[in-house]
C-alpha cells in the first residue's frame, strides 16, 4: 500500500489560485493539540523564555482531556501513607505485563505528584480529605487510592486550569486549526501545513520544533467513547514524516461504556463507578468477576464479596475487588458473559452501584455526590436512575497505548525536532494502561517535551520549508472538492472503515480475520482516493472528513499489522488463535512500524532494553 | 423508527435561510445524532460544532425550537417530532456557518480578568490545606463547561449588544469562582463595577435557567457579587464591620 502517492489528484490551476492565499507564522516550539499534553508543553515551553504557538483542531478548552472523569494517578499518600512512586511504578508495569518503557514508567512514578501540586498552585480544586489534603480514590490496577479528582469531572478541572493559567503566558493560540503535513528541512522538522477550518484558508507554520499532542485514535472503530478529533492525526503525521511508531496492536477497550439507548453506545461509564463499590453482574445477578482472578493478581484481590466491599471503604487490611481488576481482563470477562448467554437483554451486562443502599445510609445522596455527570448522563439519556436501579454496560474503544516512538527522557521522536506527549506518544504504557495514568501520563511528559523542544529550538537554527511538499500537500487536500458529488461520500467511508475495524480488529482477534481486514483496508485506500466534497472550504465537515481518513486508514492499518503480528496474548491484545502469553517469545518485544522507502508499511522487532537493578529491586520488592 | 422533520438554519455571516430536512428517528436519539444522519446523508457540508457528544465538552450549542441548548443532550423524545424541529445557531453570536458561531469573544473577556493568585503554601512541602465545605460553593461554579449558552440567552447581550461594557454570566461565574477560592488573594472588585459591567445585569435569571450543568449563577455567583461590590464601594463602614465580625 502505498497511500500519499495515491492520494494525489487535484488541478495544477486551483493550486496557483491558493498560493497567494497561504498566510506565514514563525514560531521556535509549535505545539500541535490543546489538550492537557499540548497546554503543559506549551506552558513549559513558554516558560523557557521561546516563542511559542499552539493549534487546535476544536475551540481552546474543548479537547478530550476534558472528558476525563475518573481522575489522576499520582502517589501523594494522601489517603493510604504506603503508597509512593515505588509502588506506582510496579503496578504500571504489572498493568502493562512489563512490555512498556520502564524508564517512562519511572519518569511518570516520580513525577506525578508535582505535577498533580503544581495543578493547585494554578487554581485547580481537588476534592479533599478530613485533613484538608488532596483526597485520592481507589481505581484498577493501583494497590492503593491513588487517583486526585473533582468528582467524576476530573479532566475539565485539569484543562480548564491549564487553559486559564496558559492563556497568561503569551502563547499564541490558533483555534479550529487542523495541521495537515508536518514540513522537513532535510532530516529534521522545519513546519507544519495546516487549514483554518473557519475559512478553509491553508497556513504555514514555521518552527524550530514541533511538539505533537494530538490524543488518540478511537474514531477508527464503531462503538468507541471518543471525541471527533481522535482520528488519529498525529500517529499519522509522524509517520510520514518518517517517525517510528510502536506498540500500535495495544488498544484499550474499556470494559464499561453505554449501550442503551442505540444513540449513546460508547459513551463512557468511569470507572470511578467501581471504585465508589459498583459491582458487575450477569442477568442471574452473579458477580461474574469472582470466577475469574488472573494468578498474577491474586494476592492482592479479595475473594469475598464482604472484604470487597470493605476495601471500597477504605479498609486498609482489605483486598481490592475483582471489579478492579485491570481494564483488559474485565473487558474480556465482560465478552465472554454475554457471548454464552449470560448477558443482559440489550446485549451487555448489570453494573450496578445502587445496591450500597445495604449498606450506607442516604447512599442516593452519597452517589449523586460521587459520581454526578454519572447520575445526569444516565437520567438524561437513558431514563436510568443510577441510585435506584443498575445499568447496562459493555465494552467500548477508549485509548491508544500504541503511538509516535520517543526518547523516554525528552519525548523526541525518531525525527529530529520532532516531540511528542500524551495519548499520541508511546510507551510507558505498555501492554494496558491502567485508569488514571493518563491524566498523569499528559501532565509529566508534556512538561518535558515542552521543556526539551524549547532547548531543542534555542539550540538550533531554523530550517527551510518545502515548498514542494507544501503545493503537493494543498493539491491533495483540495482533491476532494475537484471531484465533488462525483465522488464518493466521505462519510459512508468512515462508517464502513470503523464497522470494519470494530468486526476484525476488536478485542478478541484471529489471525484470518484480520488478514481480511487488511484486503478491506485496501479497497478502503482506493475508495479514500476517489473521495468528494460538495461545497466550499468554509467550515465544511465533509471536507474535513474526508481528509481526516487518511490519517484513519494509517492507523488502522498499523494496528491491524502490529496485532497480526504479535502472535500470543497479552494485555489488551487478546488473540483467539493464540489466547496466551508467551513471555519466552514476545515478554521482550516491542514492535515497531515505519514507512519504507517504498511507502510501505515496514515492521521490525525490536528488544525492549535491560531494566537496571535498582527497578528490578523495585519490581521484586513489590511482588 | 419514525421519519421527523428538522428545519436547519444554513447560511453563512451574510444571511440563509431554513431548509428542511426528513430523516428516520430511533429510540433514544438526541438532536445531534440527527444532524449527523443529515450531515452523513444528505448535506455533508452541513457545519455544527460538537465534540463529546456527552455534555461535557459545550460545543454542540444552538438553539432548538428556540431554546438554548447542548444539541447533544437534547433527547427527541422530549420534543414534539409531529412538528418541524427547528434548529438554529446562538442567536447572541456571530454567524460563521450554519450552526457554527464566532464565539471568539468570550475568550478574549476571559483574559482581561485577572488570573489567580494563591497565598504562599501553607505547608512546607508547598501544598496547602483546604476544607471540603469550604470549596464546595467553588466546585459549582468549576462545573462550567464554557458552552456560553448563558451568555446567547442574556438580555443585556442578546438584545443590548453590551459586550464592549458587560462580561456576561458565564464570567461572572468564572470571576466568582476566584474571587470565592480560600487561596486567590487578588481583587477582581474593581473591574467587576466599572468595566465589566455588573451593574447591567437585573437578576432576571434566564442564564440560571438555560444551564446544562445547573449551575445557580444568579443566586449563587452573581448576587453575592454584587452585594460585595456594593460593601466595597458604597458602604466601607458595612465592610469594615463584616470584617471585624470575621
Ligand atoms: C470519556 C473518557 C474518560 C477518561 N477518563 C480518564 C481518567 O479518568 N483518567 C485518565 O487518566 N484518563 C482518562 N481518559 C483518557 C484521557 O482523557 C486521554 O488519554 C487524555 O486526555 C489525552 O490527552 P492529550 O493531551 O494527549 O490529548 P487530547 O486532550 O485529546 O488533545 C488532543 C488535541 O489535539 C488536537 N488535534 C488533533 N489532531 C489535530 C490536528 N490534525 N491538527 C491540530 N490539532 C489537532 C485536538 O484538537 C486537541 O486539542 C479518559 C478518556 C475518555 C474518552
Ligand atoms: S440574571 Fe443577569 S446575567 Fe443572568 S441573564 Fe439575567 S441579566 Fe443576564
Ligand atoms: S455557566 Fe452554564 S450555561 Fe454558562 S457557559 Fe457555563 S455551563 Fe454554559
Ligand atoms: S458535544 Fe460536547 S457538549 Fe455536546
Amino acid at each position: 500500500m502505498e497511500p500519499p502517492a495515491r492520494l494525489n489528484g487535484g488541478v495544477v490551476e486551483e493550486k496557483k489560485k491558493h498560493m497567494a492565499d497561504y498566510q506565514n507564522f514563525e514560531y521556535d516550539v509549535l505545539v500541535v493539540g490543546a489538550g492537557g499534553a499540548g497546554l503543559r508543553a506549551a506552558i513549559e515551553s513558554s516558560a523557557a523564555g521561546v516563542r511559542v504557538g499552539m493549534v487546535c483542531k476544536s475551540l481552546l478548552g474543548k479537547a478530550h482531556t476534558v472528558m476525563a472523569e475518573g481522575g489522576i494517578a499520582a502517589a501523594l499518600a494522601n489517603v493510604d501513607d504506603r503508597d509512593s512512586w515505588k509502588v506506582h511504578f510496579a503496578d504500571t508495569m504489572r498493568g502493562g505485563q512489563y512490555v512498556n518503557n520502564w524508564r517512562m514508567a519511572e519518569i511518570h512514578a516520580k513525577e506525578a505528584p508535582d505535577r498533580v501540586r503544581e495543578l493547585e498552585a494554578w487554581g485547580a480544586v481537588f476534592d479533599r480529605t478530613a485533613d484538608g489534603k488532596i483526597l485520592q480514590r481507589n481505581f484498577g490496577g493501583h494497590k492503593y487510592p491513588r487517583l486526585a479528582h473533582v468528582g467524576d469531572r476530573t479532566g475539565l478541572e485539569l484543562i480548564r486550569t491549564l487553559q486559564d493559567h496558559g492563556i497568561h503566558q503569551g502563547i499564541e493560540v490558533h483555534m479550529e486549526h487542523t495541521v495537515v503535513a508536518i514540513l522537513k528541512d532535510r532530516e529534521r522538522v522545519s513546519g507544519v501545513l495546516a487549514y483554518e477550518r473557519e475559512r478553509g484558508r491553508f497556513k504555514i507554520f514555521k518552527t524550530r520544533a514541533i511538539v505533537l499532542a494530538t490524543g488518540g485514535i478511537g474514531r477508527a472503530y464503531k462503538i468507541t467513547s471518543n471525541s471527533w478529533d481522535y482520528t488519529g492525526d498525529g500517529h499519522s503525521l509522524a509517520y510520514h514524516a518518517g517517525a517510528e511508531l510502536i506498540d500500535l496492536e495495544f488498544v484499550q477497550f474499556h470494559p464499561t461504556g453505554m449501550i442503551w439507548p442505540p444513540s449513546v453506545m460508547g459513551i463512557l461509564v468511569t470507572e470511578g463507578v467501581r471504585g465508589e463499590g459498583g459491582v458487575l453482574r450477569n442477568k442471574d445477578g452473579t458477580r461474574f468477576m469472582f470466577g475469574d482472578i488472573p494468578d498474577n493478581y491474586k494476592a492482592q484481590t479479595a475473594d469475598n464479596e464482604e472484604e470487597g466491599w470493605r476495601y471500597c471503604q477504605g479498609d486498609k487490611s482489605a483486598r481490592r475487588p475483582p471489579e478492579l481488576l485491570t481494564r483488559d481482563h474485565v473487558a474480556r470477562c465482560i465478552v465472554r458473559e454475554i457471548k454464552e448467554g449470560r448477558g443482559s437483554p440489550h446485549g451487555g451486562v448489570y453494573l450496578d452501584i445502587s445496591w450500597i443502599k445495604q449498606k450506607l445510609p442516604k447512599a442516593a445522596e452519597h452517589i449523586q455526590r460521587k459520581l454526578p455527570s454519572m447520575y445526569h448522563q444516565f437520567k438524561q439519556l437513558a431514563d436510568i436512575d443510577i441510585t435506584r436501579e443498575a445499568m447496562e454496560v459493555g465494552p467500548t474503544t477508549h485509548y491508544v497505548m500504541g503511538g509516535i516512538r520517543v526518547h523516554p527522557d525528552t519525548q523526541m521522536s525518531s525525527v529530529p525536532g520532532l516531540f511528542a506527549a500524551g495519548e499520541c506518544a508511546a510507551g510507558i504504557n505498555g501492554a494496558n494502561r491502567l485508569g488514571g495514568n493518563s491524566l498523569s501520563d499528559i501532565l509529566v511528559f508534556g512538561k518535558r517535551a515542552g521543556e526539551f523542544a524549547a532547548r531543542f529550538a534555542r539550540e538550533n537554527p531554523a530550517g527551510v520549508i518545502d515548498g514542494d511538499h507544501v503545493e503537493e500537500a494543498v493539491t491533495q487536500a483540495l482533491g476532494p472538492f475537484d471531484r465533488a458529488t462525483q465522488g464518493e461520500n466521505p462519510y459512508q467511508i468512515q462508517r464502513d472503515l470503523q464497522e470494519m475495524m470494530q468486526d476484525l480488529v476488536g478485542i478478541v482477534r484471529k489471525e484470518e480475520e484480520m488478514a481480511r481486514a487488511l484486503k478491506g483496508l485496501e479497497t478502503l485506500w482506493e475508495r479514500a482516493c476517489k473521495v468528494g466534497t460538495s461545497g466550499n472550504r468554509e467550515y465544511n465537515p465533509g471536507w474535513h472528513t474526508a481528509l481526516d481518513l487518511k490519517n484513519l486508514l494509517t492507523v488502522s492499518e498499523a494496528v491491524t499489522r502490529s496485532a497480526i503480528d504479535r502472535q500470543e496474548s497479552r494485555g489488551a491484545q487478546f488473540r483467539d488463535d493464540y489466547p496466551r502469553k508467551d513471555d519466552a517469545k514476545w515478554g521482550n518485544v516491542n514492535i515497531v512500524l515505519r514507512k519504507g522507502a517504498d511507502g510501505a508499511m515496514q515492521l521490525r522487532h525490536e528488544p525492549i532494553p535491560l531494566m537496571p537493578s535498582h527497578l528490578k529491586q523495585v519490581l521484586d520488592e513489590m511482588k | 423508527m419514525k421519519p421527523a422533520t428538522f428545519r436547519i438554519w444554513r447560511g453563512d455571516s451574510q444571511g440563509g435561510e431554513f431548509r428542511d430536512y426528513t430523516t428516520e428517528v430511533a429510540e433514544g436519539m438526541v438532536v445531534l445524532d440527527a444532524v449527523h444522519q443529515i450531515q452523513a446523508t444528505q448535506a455533508n457540508d452541513l457545519a455544527c460544532r460538537w465534540n463529546c457528544k456527552a455534555g461535557k465538552c459545550g460545543s454542540c450549542s444552538a438553539e432548538v425550537n428556540g431554546m438554548p441548548r447542548l444539541l447533544c443532550m437534547t433527547r427527541l423524545h422530549d420534543l414534539p417530532i409531529d412538528k418541524p424541529v427547528t434548529i438554529e445557531p446562538m442567536r447572541t453570536f456571530p454567524s460563521l456557518k450554519d450552526l457554527v458561531t464566532d464565539v471568539s469573544w468570550n475568550f478574549r473577556v476571559k483574559k482581561k480578568i485577572k488570573k489567580f493568585k494563591p497565598r504562599p503554601p501553607d505547608a512546607p512541602d508547598g501544598t496547602w490545606r483546604m476544607a471540603q465545605a469550604d470549596i464546595d460553593r467553588v466546585q459549582e461554579f468549576r462545573k462550567c463547561i464554557e458552552c456560553y449558552l448563558c451568555q446567547d440567552v442574556c438580555h443585556v447581550l442578546r438584545d443590548h449588544g453590551k459586550q464592549d461594557a458587560f462580561i456576561g454570566p458565564r464570567f461572572f461565574i468564572y470571576t466568582a469562582a476566584l474571587e470565592m477560592h480560600p487561596l486567590d488573594t487578588e481583587d477582581r472588585l474593581g473591574e467587576l463595577q466599572q468595566t465589566h459591567g455588573i451593574g447591567y445585569c437585573n437578576i432576571t435569571k434566564c442564564c440560571t435557567k438555560v444551564c446544562p450543568e445547573s449551575i445557580t449563577i444568579t443566586d449563587n455567583a452573581i448576587i453575592p457579587l454584587k452585594e460585595r461590590v456594593v460593601d466595597e464601594f458604597y458602604d466601607p463602614l458595612g465592610k469594615l464591620w463584616k470584617k471585624l465580625r470575621g
